[in-house]
């Protein structure tokens, strides 16, 4: 029999501990306990699987115009109709997923990372330097996420990377403040204290031992920011404020007006609302679902 | 109490400088200005004459004393002038003002009454096949861009009713009927969305309640689930939900951007993105400043609420 280094034979201590699941189990118990959930991470996942796909999923060239077939009724040609300059709606909407899904998770991530980090350090550090951050962050969260992104996007300019920044900025403070009320309660348990008498540095202590312990949150955060994230790309998109032509992005294919098209062409106005709607629902469902699994104190709240 | 008050409006004031300086530097950080803009719709640029038209709107000068000039107006009351239209701020933002706090304010109305029956329901019935239809139905409410709702309703009015949206505001004094319609349907678009989050804040929040000791009293007493609900357990679980009414009250003047636009109503929401567009920055920075204003204040007004709403709540230190 082998011994472990405390002496106590290997397969005693084996026994002791239970079994950890394998990702199928766990898999199969989210989907029976929360059936909701689980359909939203479908469609999360099925947005996922036709932003990368696109270019084969497509049927005509996105951005390539018809004069000949404006303004187009569905049909076996061109399954959600023409816009109108007869591009072809299903062929942009599939593209508009790439398109979201790469500015909804490019700003959530930027924004969450970033805001994660200085909530981090702030509740660490504590004292003087975590009133002024608190209060730095009063500055940015005092807007309507919508109204800061505007500025922000107007200011920098319309491209894809400065949609992904003016996005990123508001979610900052949003996210400092989720990560620090869970390092503040951490940071007062005793292997924290059992590490600093170890002599752990403090950069070790904060990065090695109580980042790992604030993945749940920031889980929960990202999936929650996801959803608004591609709401605000749609909407600045809208406004004309977002995502630069040729792209093909949802919210810019909705920059028509309602009152000209609905008589002809009310298909231009419901597919793109449809995908945006979806993709948000999707991501909502598999929030709520993910912080009632992973966040223990809000469960039963819903 | 008064001095905690004091505090708060200290630190209030604090935030409100703090956010004028990042909204002055993001404007100034802006490619392009208004000049460039005019002289690109004139199709030509002559560079004395943009000289001097800067020289004019006192663009011509260091930005920290454009900045303390702007402090200065805003202390003495006198916005500046708009870049475009050539005529004091104030007066082109004054007649806006009603238009989107008229909207804000049914927003919130159909919001309220939507969220705070639809979350009692919910929790009252929890885990039934009506709990999960309503909480798909408000989630799904959080996920429409309202800006698309409202062109849905629109495409459905126009289709079913023949009806078409106004190009113009009608004022309520002219024609009340049209504009009660005008204002129907932005509200109704904008509130079945924060009726979500009320709904589902009211729903939590009465589920906390409904396990509380006294609530069991009440039942045992044999008070009728009537009683119960709306009088006893309502009563302390509103508390939180007057919270998000707040924050939600603030965060509708970002969802009116859209809106505003949508239904062609002349809004502050609506004049932001136009100005921002024109790079007219003394109607941005004040538009802006101003809903900052607003959602400070009524930040402070919800929590001063909590007082007089909950006894057991004291403010201090």
């Amino acid at each position: 029999m082998v011994a472990s280094p405390v002496g106590v034979p290997v397969d005693l201590v084996v026994v002791g501990a239970p079994a950890r699941p394998g990702w199928g189990t766990t898999l199969g118990r989210f989907i029976r306990r929360k059936p909701l959930g689980a359909a939203g991470g479908a469609i999360t996942a099925i947005m996922l699987v036709t932003a990368v796909l696109a270019p084969w999923l497509q049927t005509h060239d996105p951005i390539a115009t018809d004069a000949t077939y404006t303004l187009g009724r569905p049909n076996a040609e061109h399954w959600l109709g023409t816009d109108h300059l007869g591009r072809d709606i299903y062929s942009r909407i599939v593209h508009g997923a790439w398109v979201s899904l790469l500015v909804g998770v490019g700003s959530t991530l930027m924004g969450s990372v970033l805001g994660g980090i200085i909530g981090l350090l702030s509740a660490y550090v504590g004292g003087k330097t975590d009133l002024i951050t608190q209060r730095l962050l009063d500055i940015l969260q005092g807007l309507p996420l919508l109204v800061l992104a505007l500025v922000m996007s107007a200011s920098l300019g319309p491209s894809v990377r400065n949609v992904i920044i003016a996005i990123s900025i508001p979610i900052i403070p949003r996210a400092a403040r989720v990560i620090r009320a869970s390092v503040l309660s951490i940071r007062e348990m005793q292997y924290i204290e059992a590490a600093r008498a170890l002599g752990v540095r403090h950069l070790r202590t904060a990065f090695r031992h109580i980042l790992p312990n604030t993945v749940g949150p920031f889980i929960v955060l990202c999936t929650a920011q996801l959803g608004s994230a591609i709401l605000v790309e749609a909407t600045l998109s809208f406004l004309g404020l977002g995502i630069p032509e040729p792209y093909p992005s949802w919210g810019r294919m909705l920059s028509v007006s309602a009152a000209e098209y609905a008589q002809k062409a009310p298909h231009l106005v419901l597919f793109p609302g449809i995908a945006i709607s979806l993709a948000v629902f999707g991501s909502n469902l598999l929030g709520d679902a993910l912080r009632d699994t992973l966040d223990p104190r809000l469960r039963g709240s819903r | 109490m008064k001095s905690y008050v004091a505090q708060r409006l200290g630190i209030a004031i604090l935030t409100l400088v703090g956010m004028s300086i990042v909204i002055f530097t993001l404007l100034r950080l802006a490619p392009g200005d208004i000049v460039d803009i005019l002289f690109s719709t004139a199709g030509y640029v002559n560079e004395s004459e943009k000289q001097a038209i800067l020289k004019e709107l006192g663009m011509d000068r260091p930005y920290w004393i454009q900045y303390l000039d702007w402090m200065r107006q805003i202390l003495t009351g006198d916005l500046g002038k708009s870049y475009r239209y050539d005529v004091p701020a104030w007066e082109v933002i004054r007649p806006l003002v009603p238009v989107t706090i008229e909207l804000a304010v049914l927003s919130i109305i159909v919001a309220v009454v939507l969220g705070v029956p639809t979350g009692v329901i919910s929790a009252v019935r929890q885990d039934t096949t009506l709990d999960y239809v309503l909480r798909v139905l408000s989630l799904a409410g959080l996920s429409m861009p309202s800006f698309w709702l409202g062109m849905v309703i629109i495409l459905g009015m126009v289709s079913w009713l023949g009806w078409i949206p106004p190009l113009t505001y009608v004022k309520p004094t002219e024609n009340f009927r049209a504009h009660a319609i005008q204002f129907a349907l932005p509200a109704l678009a904008v509130g079945y969305r924060s009726s979500a989050l009320i709904m589902r804040i009211t729903r939590s929040s009465l589920l906390e309640v409904m396990r509380e000791d006294y609530i069991r009293t009440a039942w045992a007493k044999g008070q009728a689930e009537r009683v119960v609900i709306w009088h006893h357990a309502l009563k302390n679980a509103i508390l939180p939900v007057v919270t998000v009414i707040g924050i939600e009250f603030a965060f509708l003047i970002g969802g009116l951007v859209v809106t505003e636009t949508v239904f062609n109503l002349p809004g502050v929401a609506r004049f932001l993105v136009q100005a921002i567009l024109w790079r007219d920055y003394p109607i941005v920075q004040n538009l802006v400043m101003f809903i900052a204003i607003v959602v400070i204040l009524s930040n402070l007004f919800v929590d001063m609420l909590y007082g007089v709403l909950d006894p057991r709540v004291r403010y201090g230190g």
